[in-house]
């Protein structure tokens, strides 16, 4: 039995965690659910040892459990899968399975049990293999047989599901009914409800800190929805539009080297159409993407945007063509860590003048936040935003007028409000003829705002199909590689 | 040619001290720019030591002790002041360089105690190998042992292997409730230690006395060895032995090219640079990745977390 009192954490003047009473029981798959910023990542750091809180304490089977030490929370038999799974890169499996152990390290005896623990829960990695030519999902696995030769009792997961694909999640589900079953106490945080429905017993609700509800599932999704985020969200109404003229045709495109290679690529999106790209984590998609933003060479066949050529031409070319890309490491690739929302407003911008009037840039930067609804002030830096307001300071830094928007994962990571706010600025924009082409792992997102949804099979198009005759099933069925009949 | 190759590993030996030491320190995630500063300290307090003492493992060990508070300082400064390394170690380069001249002008090339040759019995009888490998002196041997102590505590330990996570990835290593300062100040103190015994074995040894000039710039050129060697003791060690080969074939071309032969002993660091252009080539990344065998054999990344300071 896991019993958590009175749990409180403040960063400054925010309350992260406000009294968390949790308690859960040997055996179960229990669900810690909220939008993003609601405090479950710093409730389980607390948990895991990672960070100390303000109060409150942790028990486990009656046993007190020191906060503030990884290594002791450890000992009592709390572990935690981190979202970006906590391996050494360089590392061969094996060497991130043995590292940590106390005492001298025998080798041949870890791999034997390394491999036991991989054959029961069906996992699938060769321990001599280095932990850099391992997907996430597979990083995340090693990650639970090391935690469970460690002997834990209870098991964390932080968001495990975004970045992995849907085979990798269909496993990692299966291996988690293995452990529970077994008598292990599986945390499964997330603020996906879809997720939560289909693997956990019971859910707790987290909102701004605090406990607002417990149910045992199935239970009504709207009524979890009305827990997490106070009021029933609902998903805007698409408007009507009128499809203009071909903005962007794709013929016979080759491009990309190795896994990322995608050939035989054939398509044509017109002005205020809104195009969904479906398919398995690396299948094209993103190449294709990159391809139409001018940031990836072609190997073969033509790119026309509104009738004029472009493969070939260099990424200024592309842009100044009215294409514009929005990818998915939003600070990554997209923002500058550590520069002002006033900064990435004036950056966009590419005033002429030599010398940066602030004072009009601030002005500026205050009405994006007001019209983008961003939580933050201009001189907020970029890294200090959420996910879904670092969204929407690339939308805010989006220009005008543009003839083809491509983005990678628009709503990735955003919970349910912001990615509904995200989808209907970008609706928004089709009124004025932009074209959208878009990637997404979220099968309710493709079907529920594209047009046309085209989906890839290892770098080639597999199906081309309208909005109309998708369900999220059969297009899960075909992201599979298999052409329904 | 025997003679030259012994000569070659007796030169190179403090190298191989101030390289391997470096190694171990960055291996933790550490960075300690002081090297140069550091040596020249270290090696004038030996000779000082040794000097007014006559007894010269006093020197080496003062100089030890010396260079290993200095890298500790370095790792203070980063682990708990959150300073930043690279700037903390290069004004402590200079600090300790001008105090190296300032207090070590009494012992400017006054002749003194040093190191004794010792020869290892049968061993060294044994044709070609023994004369290079065990006619020397016992810091010649150390710095050899070093060398096969170190890879082995790097390949094969448990020691190793969390000491490469705490440079890699230490979150990961706190996660698995590995102690990362813990780590970074051993790894700077033993790392230290051991730059400080180069400074030792070049006042004591190789360079027998003591004046300013004569060590200035091996520390940077140890710093650039240990990328050279991809922050491998072996291959750190090559580099060494390299940079010393070059350093005799400098002396020996003297009078065949004179006024060019003075460039010779420069060329480890183009043929560094080169080697990090070929090693990153893309012709040779793909061949690595078709070859895992090669591809391990040429490439090795710097510890990622090379210089950052952790933050629990």
């Amino acid at each position: 039995m896991l019993e958590l009192r009175g749990i409180t954490k403040r960063f400054g003047s925010v309350v992260a965690n406000d009294g968390i009473d949790l308690d859960v029981p040997p055996g179960s798959l229990h669900a810690v659910l909220g939008e993003n910023g609601a405090g479950k990542s710093t409730l389980m750091k607390i948990l895991s040892g990672f960070l100390s809180p303000d109060a409150g304490r942790i028990r486990l089977d009656g046993r007190e459990v020191p906060t503030g030490s990884p290594r002791a929370a450890l000992q009592a038999g709390i572990g935690m899968l981190h979202q970006d799974p906590l391996v050494c890169l360089p590392f061969t499996a094996l060497d991130n399975f043995v590292l940590g152990r106390r005492g001298r390290i025998d080798r041949a005896a870890a791999r034997r049990e390394f491999g036991e623990l991989c054959a029961r829960l069906d996992f699938d990695i060769d321990p001599d293999v280095r932990a850099r030519a391992l997907s996430v999902g597979e990083r995340q696995q090693l990650e639970i047989v090391r935690l469970l030769s460690l002997g834990v009792k209870v098991l964390i997961l932080d968001e495990p599901t975004s970045g992995i694909s849907s085979e990798q999640r269909t496993k990692l589900f299966a291996a988690l009914r293995t452990l529970a079953a077994d008598g292990l106490i599986v945390l499964f945080v997330s603020h996906k409800l879809e997720e939560v429905e289909e693997l956990c017993d019971r859910v707790t609700v987290i909102r701004s800190g605090k406990v607002v509800g417990e149910r045992t599932l199935p239970c009504p999704a709207d009524e979890l929805v009305e827990l997490m985020f106070g009021e029933v969200v609902v998903s805007s109404e698409r408007p009507v539009v009128e499809i203009g003229s071909p903005a962007l045709r794709v013929g016979g495109l080759a491009a990309g080297g190795g896994r990322q290679r995608i050939a035989d690529v054939s398509m044509e999106v017109r002005a205020g159409e809104v195009v969904g790209l479906a398919g398995l984590e690396g299948s094209g998609q993103r190449t294709l993407l990159r391809v139409l933003a001018g940031l990836e060479p072609v190997r073969s066949g033509t790119v026309e945007i509104a009738g004029r050529r472009v493969d070939g031409s260099s990424y200024e070319h592309f842009v100044a063509a009215g294409v514009h890309y929005l990818p998915a490491g939003r600070l990554e690739e997209g923002l500058v860590p550590g520069l002002t929302i006033a900064e990435h407003l004036t950056l966009a911008a590419r005033l002429p003048e030599w010398v940066v009037d602030w004072e009009a840039a601030r002005i500026r930067a205050e009405e994006a936040i007001e019209h983008f609804r961003i939580k933050g002030g201009p001189d907020t830096p970029a890294d200090a935003l959420s996910g879904g307001n670092q969204q929407r300071l690339l939308l805010a830094m989006m220009p005008k007028d543009l003839r083809v928007l491509l983005m990678e994962h628009p709503t990735r990571g955003l919970d349910i409000e912001s990615a509904d706010y995200v989808w209907s600025r970008l609706l928004a924009r089709r009124e004025s003829g932009t074209a959208i082409v878009f990637s997404s792992a979220d099968l309710d997102e493709l079907v529920g705002y594209a047009d046309r949804v085209v989906v890839f099979f290892s770098g080639r198009v597999l199906a081309d199909l309208a909005a109309a005759e998708l369900t999220a099933d059969r297009l899960g069925t075909l992201i599979g590689g298999k052409v329904a009949s | 040619m025997e003679a030259t190759i012994a000569s070659i590993v007796a030169a190179a030996a403090p190298l191989v001290f101030a390289a391997v030491g470096e190694t171990i320190t960055e291996k933790a995630g550490v960075v300690n720019l002081s090297l140069d500063g550091s040596i020249a300290l270290s090696a004038m307090a030996s000779f000082a030591v040794a000097f007014l003492t006559g007894s010269v493992v006093l020197g080496f060990a003062v100089g030890a002790i010396l260079s290993a508070l200095v890298a500790m300082l370095v790792a203070f400064s980063g682990i708990r002041l959150r300073l930043n390394q690279v700037a903390v170690g290069f004004v402590l380069t200079l600090l300790l360089a001008a105090l190296a001249q300032f207090l070590g002008n009494p012992f400017v090339r006054q002749p003194g105690p040093s190191v004794r040759p010792m020869s290892v019995p049968l061993l060294s009888e044994i044709p070609f190998v023994g004369r290079i490998l065990f006619a020397q002196n016992i810091s010649v041997y150390a710095s050899l042992v070093l060398i096969v102590v170190v890879a082995w505590v790097f390949r094969r330990t448990r020691v190793g292997l969390e000491l490469a996570a705490v440079g890699e990835r230490p979150e990961a290593a706190h996660a698995r409730g590995i102690s990362v300062s813990r780590y970074r100040f051993g790894a700077a103190a033993v790392g230290g230690a051991l730059v400080g015994i180069a400074g030792a074995a070049f006042s004591l040894d190789v360079k027998l006395g003591w004046s300013d000039t004569q060590v200035a710039g091996f520390g940077w050129i140890a710093l650039a060895i240990v990328i050279f060697g991809g922050w491998r003791p072996v291959w750190v060690a090559l580099g060494c032995y390299l940079f010393g080969a070059l350093q005799v074939l400098a002396l020996k071309l003297q009078p065949v090219f004179p006024g060019v032969a003075q460039i010779l002993p420069s060329l480890p660091f183009p043929l560094m640079i080169f080697t990090l252009v070929v090693v990153n080539s893309d012709r040779l990344q793909r061949l690595g990745e078709r070859f895992p065998f090669l591809g391990r054999l040429l490439m090795s990344d710097a510890p990622a977390a090379l210089g950052t300071n952790f933050e629990v």
